[in-house]
């Protein structure tokens, strides 16, 4: 089941993969290794990744090379829906980054979702 | 007099309170206070005699009794005060009184006699203007041996009398002698054209060449030209003067000179050319004539450019502070003198800066007394003396810096003390005066008196509704006054005057009493056949001169003064930008990207 025309208000159903991302140290910052964009605060005209325009969820824009967020296997594209239980679909933009980047966690644990997924999961039913 | 006295008045027989209720009745009696009680001396002997004596006390919070002061309240009127006691002994009491309290109280309050306004009779006994106020009866019971008696004068007396035969000086003429020479001067000028028509009628008129239409129309532009030179001088010049001004006002000076050279110069012309050789074109000599108002219509649009208009536009930016209390103004005048500017800033003044209250400058005794006693400087042993005293009184200051200071401690508190008590005077006053008002109300037309036979009702006028109304809250307005130190500026007489405007106008307790809860401007408290001020203009600059900038000058009465800086108003450069209607647009938020 994909996400485009969703319904507000209505139960969102897709398929998701669970990442577990190791926050890398370093100096003081604790790192992920990709970026972020949307939220509800912001333009869904905008994202070059959504299929539906009118999607402001979060969504991953870029992914450094070489850092724990490729290691683990994210994509640029992906649609975040979960972050360690934290919902992820109706929030603002600062409230995301602030549930990526708590200082007290050191693993992420992420739920995406991705068009390809939805292809591969018709394709072998 | 139709207001009914509702309390029972306390007899004498009352059970004897403390020493200090006896002392204040002997105190009372002594003093004679100059305000609410109306009683004679025998009546208030009969009252208070022989039921109180005692001995021991402290300052314990014991209200005055107010039952029997306040009882007289509804008996009061009609009865002057001026009336019962003869001037002089009143005089004494006042000087009395305030030797008293000044002796007592020996921190300057500031000079209580000299004040802007002269008071009328105070509302209470003048002791209570000093500063520890914490239990307003206790200084009452103390008291007091001066060194004046009642019939001797001080030398604050010479001073008070001084000054206030300074403020009640009897009309000065030199006030009157600039408008009246400047008034002459007009008239004779007026009447110049007119006296050039008709001397050649009088002296000559055979010899005359006649004269018809063309005279006729000059009589007529004449008449009209003289007729708006009457108007507008009526309305531009014949003003009372306001101000005398120590040096000469500068273009009123010019324009006198001006006139006087014109007029002097057009009958010179006239005497040796017409007069003299007795001319016979008498269209010529009206036309004279005619030209000579002219000239004067353009000097009178000379003066009002140069006495009124020019000072119109702002140009500079005064800042005016009193040196007392610090009350400051920010005022945009024009282009002036130092000493017009002065009359302009003094004219401001009476309507905007609150009344100047001695009473209310000084800390508290207690605060500042603390300051440098306590160390004595003892020297060890050394013989040159020479720089003693200073080393002696900078150790002292660096010593008394070195101690911990907690007066702000104190002044903090003791303000929050005074706010507060303040706040429940106030409540109190505005609650009595509630109540007060809701004993009276307006006699309808349509209501007549004799509306119910049962229950009488007497019409009364304002003056007698006032001073039925009073007596509820008098006691609630003598304490808040006292706290707020304006006793001094409101005597019972006024009050109740005020009172009496409040209900004829049908105003509200609120509006009664914004006159006492907010200090006013010093016009409120004016007299209203005063002589005038007398203000001292002090400057490093002559008065004539124009302002600029930088300049100080400071107007001088005499317990207070008034700094005056000049700046002058920036110059403003004022740009254009154009928005087109169309052009307000928005969109949402760009796609903000956060790396984590």
């Amino acid at each position: 089941m994909s996400q485009t025309f969703h319904i507000p208000g209505q139960p969102i159903t897709a398929y998701v993969q669970r990442i577990e991302i190791k926050k890398l140290r370093e100096g003081s910052n604790l790192i992920l290794g990709f970026s972020i964009g949307g939220g509800i605060d912001q333009d869904p005209g905008q994202n070059p990744f959504s299929e539906d325009k009118t999607d402001k969820g979060i969504y991953v824009t870029r992914v450094t090379p070489g850092g724990p967020a490729e290691d683990a296997g994210l994509i640029m594209g992906d649609k975040i829906m979960q972050v360690n239980g934290w919902d992820m679909t109706m929030v603002t933009h600062d409230q995301a980054r602030k549930k990526l980047t708590k200082k007290s966690e050191d693993v992420v644990r992420l739920l995406v979702t991705r068009k390809s997924l939805e292809d591969a999961v018709r394709k072998s039913m | 007099m139709g207001a009914e006295k509702t309390e029972i008045r306390p007899s004498s027989a009352s059970p004897p309170t403390s020493k200090i209720d006896s002392l204040r009745s002997k105190v009372e009696l002594l003093k004679l206070p100059l305000a609410l009680s109306s009683k004679t001396l025998t009546e208030r002997k009969t009252q208070l005699g022989g039921a109180r004596r005692g001995t021991g006390g402290g300052g314990a919070h014991k209200p005055r009794p107010p039952a029997p002061d306040m009882d007289n309240e509804s008996q009061y009127s009609g009865y002057s005060y001026k009336s019962s006691h003869s001037r002089s002994s009143r005089k004494h009491r006042d000087r009395r009184d305030r030797h008293r309290s000044k002796s007592r109280d020996s921190s300057s309050r500031g000079d209580k006699s000299v004040t802007i306004q002269a008071p009328g009779e105070p509302l209470l006994d003048t002791e209570s203007t000093r500063g520890d106020d914490r239990d307003d009866n206790w200084g009452e019971t103390t008291t007091v041996v001066t060194g004046t008696s009642e019939h001797s004068v001080s030398n604050e007396d010479l001073t008070r009398a001084s000054k206030e035969l300074e403020d009640s000086s009897p009309l000065e003429c030199r006030r009157f002698a600039g408008p009246v020479l400047s008034g002459v001067l007009g008239l004779f000028a007026l009447l110049t054209p007119l006296a050039f028509l008709l001397l050649p009628q009088l002296l000559w008129r055979d010899g005359l060449e006649p004269c018809g239409t063309p005279c006729e129309g000059l009589y007529v532009s004449l008449a009209f030209k003289l007729l708006v030179l009457l108007i507008s001088s009526w309305a531009l010049f014949l003003r009372p003067p306001r101000a005398t001004l120590p040096r000469f006002f500068v273009f009123r000076c010019l324009l006198m000179a001006l006139v006087f050279l014109f007029v002097a110069s057009y009958w010179l012309f006239y005497g040796v050319r017409v007069l003299e050789p007795r001319e016979r074109d008498y269209r010529g000599i009206v036309g004279y004539a005619v030209s000579l108002v002219d000239a004067l219509l353009f000097i009178q649009y000379l003066a009002l450019v140069l006495l009124e208009v020019r000072q119109l536009q702002p140009a500079f930016c005064l800042k005016v502070v009193r040196t007392t209390d610090g009350a400051s103004r920010f005022y945009n005048v024009g282009h002036l003198s130092i000493q017009r500017a002065a009359v302009w800033v003094l004219d401001q003044y009476y309507s905007d800066f609150p009344v100047y209250n001695p009473a209310l400058l000084n800390l508290p005794k207690s605060i500042l007394s603390k300051k440098m006693s306590g160390f004595k400087v003892y020297s060890l042993g050394e013989e040159n003396s020479t720089n003693n005293s200073t080393g002696q009184s900078r150790a002292m200051i660096a010593a008394a810096a070195r101690r911990r200071d907690n007066s702000h401690n104190e002044y903090y508190y003791e303000e929050a003390e005074m706010e507060r008590r303040i706040r429940k005077r106030k409540a109190r006053l505005v609650v009595a005066v509630e109540e007060a008002f809701t004993h009276i109300k307006r006699l309808q037309d349509d209501e007549t008196a004799a509306s119910s036979p049962k229950h009488p009702r007497e019409v009364m006028d304002p003056r007698e509704a006032a001073q039925a109304i009073f007596a509820p809250m008098a006691r609630a307005m003598q304490k808040y006054l006292r706290t707020t130190r304006q006793q001094p500026y409101h005597s019972m007489e006024s009050i109740i005057s005020h009172l009496q405007f409040c209900i004829t106008h049908n105003m509200t307790p609120k509006a009664f009493l914004e006159r006492y809860l907010t200090p006013g401007p010093t016009m409120q408290y004016q007299r209203e056949n005063s002589r005038g001020r007398q203000w001292t203009l002090v400057s490093e600059e002559p008065v004539t001169s124009a302002l600029r900038q930088g300049l100080v000058f400071s107007l001088r009465r005499l317990d207070f003064a008034l700094v005056v800086t000049v700046t002058p108003l920036p110059f403003l450069h004022l740009g254009e930008e154009f928005i087109d209607p169309k052009s307000h647009k928005f969109v949402m938020r760009l796609q903000s990207e956060t790396s984590v």
